[in-house]
């Protein structure tokens, strides 16, 4: 990309809209920033006044219960108001097009957006169309990204195993609809994972998946041979639909995570999922539920790693 | 009206003459080239010094918009646009709104036209009623009404005995059938060139399997019923090669490509621009490197803008939600001399892509400058310069992946049947 949206000229960050081109020192600030507020959610006053005064509006064109919960989370801790809207059911079955609802909303004084939208690039299209002081947080844009997923994933696995430069780290099931796994790619591509993989069926890989940086397997047992991480992808009913798939057990019989597949893993090997899960499609549930997993500590520092992002944006750290 | 253009370089690609020669227009035709007719005066004369005077364009693919969808653009806004850039005749194919499937339609049509200034107006029928690619059309009361040709614009037909059908219906009257290949299930739902790019910004794909798919099914039922094929804006490397194997197999068949397609390609839709949503999509620099060659070895017949005006609020959309299409009957003329400037084509040839040829696959006798041929010219300063903006277009489409290129090629005058159509002040 020549000139990048999501920075401004002297290189702060001035959007989030993906992952892909944005510098490592970027993406290590984020990521030693939400360190700062790790601590946060366990005082009794879970909150820090960094953008009191802000006015923050979540805009879900596309529903959501976890991200959008978590974004709210994040910006209450900051101490900025608040305001969701459930575009899905509102304006948009009204017939008011997206620069409208932004028009509006940009006239009650907004500072940030934080979108949701199901169509890919919707969050460039926000951006490009803002006034200049407001910025645009992108919550998942249909297939194309979701980057505060990405970044609270490699926040996790920066947690714990330190580094980056040694890991293997694989990525299973539906990349070819998955905004999570984009933005996981650039994420630890950028970092510097020497190794990513993904593992799939071919009716379930974006063509040419290998220019983003990766190495295709279409077998559980070869694709998680000493890896790392394992990170998991939920897997949509409706891919059943379109003859991607035949069915949801077969589908689990050779792609799901059990405990034998994982086995094929480095012994301290973790294993995440960006939630919420499929039992026994994807991930057996004694995987989800055993020593390995880390999906729950995903959610926790979700929150902080979304605070970063925000008092970045607003140019206020701590 | 008698016309004289003084001092201009005279390029007629179907007469192979490049030269500097004075043209003298009377009663819509060309009078005389060089030496004025005996008792010749000018009601207007015309200084095309540093100009070149070619045959006006012929453009095979502009949508006007009427009937039905106004509210994207009028005949009169589009015209207007044409004439501008130096285009004296175009196509429509048959995507309105109802489509070109009755004789009524069309004659209403080239009775509006009519009436307006600015282009020849050839409207290309529908191949099956409402497009729906089930029914045939009355072909041959279509051509009556004024249709040159029968399409199928961008819908697919039901089933494959039907296409089969409608080539062999139209071959019985010797019309002419226009194609733009497509499988509508492997195009399905897709909105950007499977490949690299929109797997990276998450844009469903459509491949080039589903242009190569269709051309070789259209290729196969072509040779078999002998209709005159036209296949419209071809898009890939794969798609060039077998329209060439074809040619030299000796199937009837020409093809153009769209401006666009010689210019863009997956490479331009980093920004999720919506401008760059048209159909079919740009492809990869592979193919678009086959487009630009096969074009200058002659495999590809012609250029057309692939005009397809849309309104802002259609437009200013996330890129898939946004409704495809460019506007691009004005950029015509420049995208062609910057193909042809970037790639070593003389411009003669280059312009024989834009006139001579698309008027032979036309089937009308413009697009040559001869004693006694309708006078339908283009002045324009092949030197000159313009930055594309909104503002510097005339069509009421906004809508151009162009936007803020600089491109060569001012026109200054346009002739259509001997009359002033189009003056640069």
């Amino acid at each position: 990309m020549p000139d990048n949206p999501q920075l401004t000229p002297d290189g702060k960050l001035k959007h989030l809209l993906t992952l892909d081109g944005l510098p490592a020192g970027i993406l290590t600030q984020i990521l030693d920033t939400a360190e700062t507020f790790m601590g946060v959610g366990e005082r009794d006053v879970k909150k820090v006044p960094l953008l009191r005064g802000k006015a923050i509006f979540n805009l879900f064109f596309e529903p959501s219960t976890r991200t959008r919960t978590t974004f709210d989370i994040a910006a209450k801790r900051l101490s900025a108001d608040v305001v969701t809207l459930n575009i899905a059911a509102s304006s948009q079955s009204k017939g008011e097009t997206v620069l409208d609802t932004v028009a509006n909303l940009t006239a009650m004084h907004a500072d940030m957006f934080i979108v949701r939208h199901s169509q890919s690039g919707a969050a460039h299209f926000i951006a490009r169309h803002v006034a200049p002081h407001i910025a645009v947080v992108n919550a998942g844009d249909g297939r194309h990204a979701h980057p505060t997923q990405g970044l609270l994933d490699v926040f996790t696995i920066r947690r714990y195993k330190g580094a980056f430069h040694n890991l293997r780290v694989a990525i299973v099931g539906d990349v070819l609809h998955s905004r999570v796994a984009r933005s996981q790619i650039h994420a630890l591509t950028t970092l510097g994972v020497p190794e990513v993989r993904v593992i799939a069926p071919r009716t379930l890989l974006p063509s040419h998946v290998e220019q983003m940086g990766v190495h295709v397997f279409h077998d559980m047992k070869a694709g998680l041979k000493d890896v790392d991480v394992v990170i998991m992808l939920r897997l949509q009913n409706e891919r059943m639909k379109g003859a991607l798939l035949p069915s949801a057990q077969e589908y689990f019989k050779q792609f799901g995570l059990t405990p034998e597949k994982l086995a094929q893993a480095k012994p301290d090997a973790i294993v995440m999922h960006p939630g919420p899960m499929n039992r026994g499609v994807e991930i057996d549930s004694e995987v989800a539920d055993g020593a390995q997993s880390v999906i729950l500590p995903q959610v926790t520092y979700g929150i902080a790693v979304r605070m970063a992002v925000m008092s970045m944006l607003m140019g206020s750290t701590t | 009206m008698k016309i004289h253009i003084r001092n201009g370089r005279l390029i007629d690609p179907a007469n192979g003459i490049d030269q500097p020669a004075d043209v003298f227009v009377v009663a819509g035709k060309i009078a005389a080239i060089g030496a004025a007719p005996a008792g010749f005066h000018a009601n207007k004369t015309i200084d095309a010094k540093n100009c070149i005077v070619c045959p006006g364009l012929v453009d095979l693919s502009v949508r006007l918009r009427e009937p039905g969808l106004e509210y994207k653009a009028t005949l009169e806004s589009e015209m207007l646009a044409a004439a501008s850039g130096g285009v004296t005749s175009l196509a429509l194919p048959p995507d309105t709104d109802p489509p070109l499937d009755e004789p009524g339609l069309v004659e209403m049509l080239k009775f509006r036209a009519r009436n307006l200034p600015g282009p020849r107006v050839y409207p290309v029928g529908a191949l099956t009623q409402k497009l729906k690619g089930e029914a045939l059309t009355e072909m041959a009361e279509l051509a009556e009404a004024g249709c040159i040709a029968f399409s199928h614009a961008d819908a697919p037909f039901a089933d494959t005995k039907i296409l089969l059908h409608a080539l062999d219906y139209a071959a019985t009257f010797d019309f002419p059938v226009w194609l733009r290949p497509q499988d509508a299930w492997l195009a399905g739902g897709g909105v950007a060139h499977d490949g690299p790019v929109a797997s990276r910004l998450g844009l469903p794909g459509i491949p080039a399997l589903a242009e190569t798919v269709a051309l070789a099914t259209i290729l196969a039922l072509a040779r078999e019923s002998g209709v005159r094929l036209h296949l419209a804006r071809l898009s890939t490397r794969e798609g060039v090669e077998m329209v060439r194997q074809a040619k030299a197999q000796g199937i009837k068949v020409t093809c153009d490509v769209s401006a666009n397609h010689l210019h863009l390609s997956e490479m331009d839709l980093t920004r999720f621009d919506s401008n760059l949503h048209f159909l079919p999509p740009a492809r990869s620099q592979r193919d678009r490197e086959a487009l630009v060659a096969g074009l200058k070895d002659g495999t590809i017949d012609a250029i057309c803008s692939d005009h397809a005006p849309v309104d802002d609020n259609e437009k200013q959309l996330p890129f898939g939600e946004a409704s495809p299409g460019a506007s691009g009957v004005e950029l015509l003329l420049p995208l062609t001399l910057k193909w042809a400037a970037e790639n070593q084509v003389p411009l003669a040839q280059a312009l024989a892509c834009v006139t001579r040829k698309p008027a032979q696959i036309l089937g009308v006798a413009h697009g040559h400058l001869g004693v006694g041929a309708n006078a339908d010219l283009c002045v324009f300063d092949p030197e000159a310069r313009f930055t594309v903006t909104t503002k510097s277009l005339k069509s009421q489409g906004n809508n151009t992946p162009f936007l803020g290129y600089e491109l060569p090629g001012v026109v200054k005058t346009t002739i259509i049947d001997g009359h002033l159509d189009f003056e640069r002040p």
